[in-house]
């Protein structure tokens, strides 16, 4: 994992810190841009390069909730739900993602391996309800009726 | 400008002024603009001058606690025998705020200067800047930000030929509202789970990597070049009510208002009015029902008490409840008090980070009580529950995380028990929880 | 008042600690347990389980006892309603997922939780009618297994493996309320020191396989021992039910092993348990050996004594206590003797980085020390060489030394003490059967030179007798001398006889052992 071009980005990562466990967050922000999500010999290899134990690493990536401890789909959408955005409609949002996507609940990957939609708590952005979180982009005010064009583009992979 | 509306003529616009401008975002954009002044001017001044004129100013902090800004600076060692540390708290998750998120996002020197200055006055050759995970777009501004600081010289070995060393590096977060509390934020930088550390010791004496450490809010820091231009009577002298709460607030207003957004007004500010006028007030055939003034974690305020209610650190405390971070959720009379502090509660359940007993265990069983209630099968002695419970999640734990979600359920009962009791004794229908 | 002292009154009792000592320790000191979970003397603070709440006057809210300084003057109360209350919902609150199945619990008697429950008088649940979370035991390797639905998260079992054992091999998984204690698929709790959480773990969630369902804490009967794995010379307590060991656990001794001891050393109890035992003294006859009585077989053994001169081999065991080694040598000292005693070494160290000067030792028994400094060599090859040869073989033996089937066939007058009778001993002209290390009262010395008493924790076979008795007869018969009736007596004789434990006296030697004195240690080394 931590080889060539990735093993240079974390060196200059370590840069920062005067400990090498402090890159732990940083490498781990690495290794689910590489694969995706974090499988275990993932934490294993990770804990290797910063002298840390592997168990040590698995209880950090269970505590930040962005960190896959599971493969998710192509897109990984994320909707505030907590209450300010609720109060405008997140429910309906989360509805109407859930039909564009083909998704049968949350958490779970469409058939088409495409999406997986999750519940998330206060984005932040919460004067601009619904704001939603697809992959690394921030989409704000969403609405049930602009559902199915955003689902769209990234079926299509044109966003 | 303005972001996402033009500014009201009742704001006083000193952080927002460039919001919605994209040029100001760059390091040439910024300097037009008069940026970089004061972190020149700071740079030729000794750091006990600068703490004291931030003492003088009166800046108060604005991630939640509202602690003055210069006494804080002031208690880092004045000797340095070892190295110190600025943190720069962009974490903020706190529902019902967004402002921190616009600082970065339109103006990201801004926060910049103000973390090269604070840097300067306690001593620190480092600053992290903490960003919260889920802020993609606002991570990437500050990178290039960051970028332009230091091929402009305004930050690394020489900054802005002052002959001091001055870095500053982002510290992305991963999904952990906890680690805005700052010593979480600390731990979180180090490597750890965010769990908060028992105090003392404070930061100051041992913070991130055990070294002197100084932790700020984005609004609080990016306040601060204002205050080395103009001065710390100027800032001293903006105050509408109280003169321990002065300057700008900018206050994130959102829920059941026609224009949620961003406003920055004077402390002392009327609550109602902020509402009302600035927000655009209730949509068509709606009335007030309830507000939280604060950011999620301070007590509940029905019409009356927020029509009351002045925007400051006092005023808000007459009115039983706090400013803390500045976020206003606003309630309408469509809104079920129940179901929103179940939300709520189940929001502080799930951030829990499960060290102190009546945390771990009192989010997840008040959140279960309200699920209940909700669902048609609350009981009588529900409610004596619930306020005992959070009777014994207050001030008993490391931190106030749990405090922060007792205080939505107590002061949500005691105004609006009618609704919780509509749900005990079937008078209204029960909804559909889902967990 | 000196500088560094402060004095605080605690429920109403005053008490004088050193500054710097916490409101907690500084109450244990004035008698007064306040109640805690994730406190423990010998990790580094946590406070987390928030039960240690108390009321410290002039203080806002409650502080937590095992992280506040006690300060001069300090004024706390630990029964006030507000810290009862305290703990009250704290119980409650760890009781909302814990299964209470205590009849089923190994900890059951010996847990916090319980304890706690009782004593603050009536287990609140209103946490009615919601499903508790159930998850399933999972085996963490090494001799531990986790119950998940007991662990109320205290984090001494982390602590200890990250800053005592200092191999990070657990942690806290998840947040919330779905937090556990959690490893990775890639590491197994078998870290040499690992089995103290399971001592470590107030409450049964982190559970011995091998003590499992074995027994309840109130069927179990405590005597404090002196392990008998290394030359460390751990202190620990010794649990047994109906005459047998159910285990070995540590007892606190902050100068040797504080509050811990080795995996290795927890598993000494076996060979204690074995049944394969001596239970007569036997003496030879015409077809060879024949039980008998003890006066018969002692009279033999002082006849055979008596009759012979010169050259004497003694092979003794340096599981032996100080007291038997030393009459031994009173014994023989008339003869030309060659004593040794055979020391199973086991390349490396196992530390527990976290204690200073704490490891599971090279050398594999417990009184080395003793057995050199009362002149039981190291050269057991040529003592076993010289066998063949001597006038006299004595053997002190516990079946630890491992004979080949004719070391000792060359010896005409051979006296054996032993647990077990091996082949080699079957020549033996007298054979006594002695107590095991677990059957008596005695003494060894630890590698530092720190005389450590041990006491009789279950009654031993038959007429088998401590070797110190079985000596002590035997020189009474041969010189007319007094028979020591206690180990206290030969030690205090010893104290008396050999410089190596000049000053020192059986009683002063207390449960934490000692140093001998200094400025009389002639001779033999004592002074490390
Ligand atoms: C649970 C919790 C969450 C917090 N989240 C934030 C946050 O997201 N941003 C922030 O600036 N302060 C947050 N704080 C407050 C910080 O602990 C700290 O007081 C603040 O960053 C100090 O900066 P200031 O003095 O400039 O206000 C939080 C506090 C708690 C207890
Ligand atoms: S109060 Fe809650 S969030 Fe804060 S330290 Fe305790 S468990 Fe963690
Ligand atoms: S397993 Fe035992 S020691 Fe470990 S956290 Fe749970 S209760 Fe505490
Ligand atoms: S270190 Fe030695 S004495 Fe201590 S427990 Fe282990 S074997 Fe026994
Ligand atoms: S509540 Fe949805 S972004 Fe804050
Ligand atoms: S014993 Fe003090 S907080 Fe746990």
């Amino acid at each position: 994992m931590f080889e060539g071009a990735v093993r240079k980005q974390l060196d200059e990562v370590l840069k920062k810190y005067p400990t090498k466990q402090a890159a732990l967050l940083p490498a781990l922000w690495m290794v689910q841009q590489n694969k995706g999500w974090i499988p275990d010999e993932a934490m294993s290899e990770t804990a290797e390069v910063l002298d840390v134990t592997s168990a040590y690493v698995k209880g950090v990536v269970t505590f930040y909730t962005m960190y896959h401890q599971h493969p998710v789909g192509e897109n990984f959408v994320q909707v505030c739900t907590t209450s300010p955005c609720n109060l405008c409609g997140a429910e309906d949002v989360v509805s109407a993602l859930l039909e564009a996507t083909g998704c049968a609940a949350l958490g779970e990957t469409s058939p088409d391996g495409k999406f997986t939609v999750i519940e998330v708590e206060c984005l932040g952005a919460c004067g601009f309800a619904t704001p939603i979180l697809v992959n690394d982009d921030f989409i704000e005010d969403v609405t049930p009726k602009k559902v199915p064009e955003i689902v769209g583009k990234y079926r299509d992979g044109k966003a | 400008m303005g972001y996402p509306h033009e500014p009201h003529s009742k704001e006083t616009v000193v952080l927002s002024r460039y919001f919605g401008d994209k040029s100001a975002r760059s390091y040439d954009g910024w300097v037009e603009r008069g940026g970089y002044k004061a972190l020149k001017k700071t740079l030729d001044m000794d750091p006990a001058a600068v703490i004291d004129v931030v003492k003088e100013s009166g800046l108060r902090g604005r991630g939640g606690a509202g602690f003055p800004t210069g006494v804080k600076w002031s208690f880092m060692p004045k000797e340095k025998n070892k190295p110190h540390y600025l943190c720069c708290n962009a974490d903020e998750s706190e529902p019902g705020t967004f402002k921190d998120r616009e600082i970065m996002r339109w103006t990201p020197h801004a926060m910049i200067e103000g973390c090269a200055i604070a840097q300067h006055a306690i001593q620190a050759e480092v600053t992290y800047i903490y960003i919260r995970g889920e802020f993609t777009e606002e991570l990437a501004i500050v990178e290039q930000a960051l970028r332009e600081a230091y091929s402009d010289g305004v930050l690394g070995d020489d900054a802005m030929g002052s002959g001091k060393k001055l870095d500053m590096y982002i510290h992305r977060g991963a999904g952990a509202y906890i680690c805005g509390e700052e010593t979480a934020l600390m731990n979180s930088i180090e490597g750890k789970r965010g769990n908060p550390r028992i105090k003392p010791p404070f930061p100051a004496a041992f913070g991130v990597f055990g070294m002197p450490t100084t932790i700020n809010n984005v609004e609080t820091l990016a306040v601060v070049p204002h205050i080395i231009n103009e001065g710390a009577e100027w800032h001293n002298s903006m105050c509408l009510s109280n003169p321990k709460s002065v300057g700008t607030k900018l206050f994130s207003v959102c829920g059941h208002v026609v224009k949620p957004g961003n406003y920055e007004v004077t402390m002392g500010f009327s609550l109602g009015e902020l509402i009302n006028d600035l927000a655009g007030g209730m949509r068509e055939g709606r009335t007030l029902k309830a507000c939280i003034p604060g950011g999620s974690s301070v007590p509940i305020l029905n019409k009356e008490e927020t029509e009351n209610c002045i925007l400051d650190y006092e005023g808000c405390i007459e009115q039983g409840t706090m400013l803390g971070s500045g976020g206003v959720i606003v309630f309408d009379d469509s809104a079920d008090m129940v179901y929103q502090i179940m939300l709520l509660a189940r929001f502080y359940a799930h951030e829990s980070c499960a060290q102190c007993t009546q945390c771990r265990e009192g989010t997840a069983w008040t959140t279960r009580i309200l699920e209940r209630m909700l669902a048609g099968k609350g009981k009588t002695e529900d409610l004596d529950l619930l306020l005992d419970l959070a009777d014994q999640m207050t001030g008993k734990t490391i931190c106030v995380l749990s405090d922060s979600c007792a205080a939505p359920v107590v002061s949500g009962i005691k105004k609006f028990r009618d609704e919780f009791e509509a749900y005990i004794n079937g008078s209204r229908e029960p909804v559909l929880v889902h967990g | 008042m000196a500088e560094d002292q402060v004095t605080l009154k605690i429920e109403g009792v005053d008490v004088t600690v050193p500054r710097g000592t916490t409101v907690l320790e500084a109450a244990k000191r004035a008698g007064i347990l306040i109640p805690h979970y994730c406190y423990h003397p010998g990790l580094p603070v946590s406070g987390v389980c928030r039960m240690c709440l108390v009321t410290v006057e002039g203080a806002p809210g409650l502080q937590i006892a095992c992280a506040t300084d006690a300060t001069d003057g300090q004024v706390v109360s630990v029964f006030d309603s507000a810290a009862s209350d305290a703990r009250q919902a704290v119980l409650e609150f760890l009781l909302i997922n814990h299964p209470l199945d205590c009849p089923i619990c190994d900890q059951a008697g010996e847990c916090e939780l319980q304890d706690y429950v009782f004593q603050e008088g009536r287990a609140r649940t209103r946490y009615s009618d919601y499903p508790k979370r159930f998850s399933p035991v999972e085996d963490f390797g090494g001799d531990v297994l986790y119950v998940p639905n007991r662990c109320i998260l205290c984090t001494r079992c982390i602590r200890f493996m990250d800053h005592v054992a200092e191999e990070s091999v657990l942690n806290v998984s998840e947040r919330g309320d779905r937090a556990f204690i959690g490893i990775h698929p890639d590491a197994v709790l078998d870290h040499p020191w690992a089995g103290n959480v399971i001592d470590l773990c107030p409450v049964g969630s982190l559970i011995s396989k091998d003590f499992l369902h074995k027994a309840y804490a109130w069927q179990l009967d405590r005597t404090p021992g002196i392990c008998t794995g290394c030359s460390q010379g751990c202190n620990i307590t010794i649990e047994t039910r109906d005459n047998s060991i159910a285990r070995l656990r540590p007892r606190t001794n902050e100068d040797v092993n504080r509050y811990f001891m080795c995996d290795h050393g927890r598993f000494e109890y076996r060979w204690m348990n074995s049944g394969d035992r001596i239970e007569a003294p036997l003496v030879a006859g015409a077809n060879g050996l024949v039980a008998t009585d003890w006066s018969q077989a002692i009279a033999r053994c002082a006849e055979i004594v008596k009759g012979v001169s010169g050259k004497a081999v003694a092979l003794v065991s340096p599981r032996a206590s100080c007291e038997s080694l030393y009459l031994v040598h009173q014994l023989l000292k008339d003869f030309e003797l060659l004593s040794a005693c055979p020391v199973e070494v086991v390349e490396g160290e196992q530390p527990l980085p976290g204690v200073p000067n704490l490891a599971l030792r090279s050398e594999r028994a417990p009184n080395v020390e003793g057995a050199a400094r009362l002149g039981h060599g190291a050269e057991y090859d040529k003592a076993l060489e010289a066998v063949k040869d001597a006038a006299l073989v004595f053997v002190l033996d516990d079946g630890y030394s491992q004979f080949g089937d004719d070391a000792l066939s060359g010896s005409e007058n051979l006296i054996y003490l032993g647990t077990s009778l091996p082949d080699a001993a079957r020549n033996s002209s007298v054979v006594f059967p002695m107590s095991n290390a677990a059957e008596e009262d005695g003494t060894y010395v630890n590698r530092d030179g720190r005389v450590q008493r041990y006491m009789q924790a279950k009654t031993a076979p038959g007429m088998a007798r401590p070797a110190w008795w079985i000596t002590g007869a035997l020189l009474s018969e041969i010189r007319g001398t007094d028979a020591p009736a206690t180990a206290g007596e030969v030690f205090d004789r010893m104290a008396a006889s050999e410089s190596a434990f000049a000053g020192l006296s059986y009683e002063t030697l207390g449960t934490q052992g000692a140093f001998a004195n200094k400025a009389s240690g002639a001779g033999v080394g004592c002074d490390s």
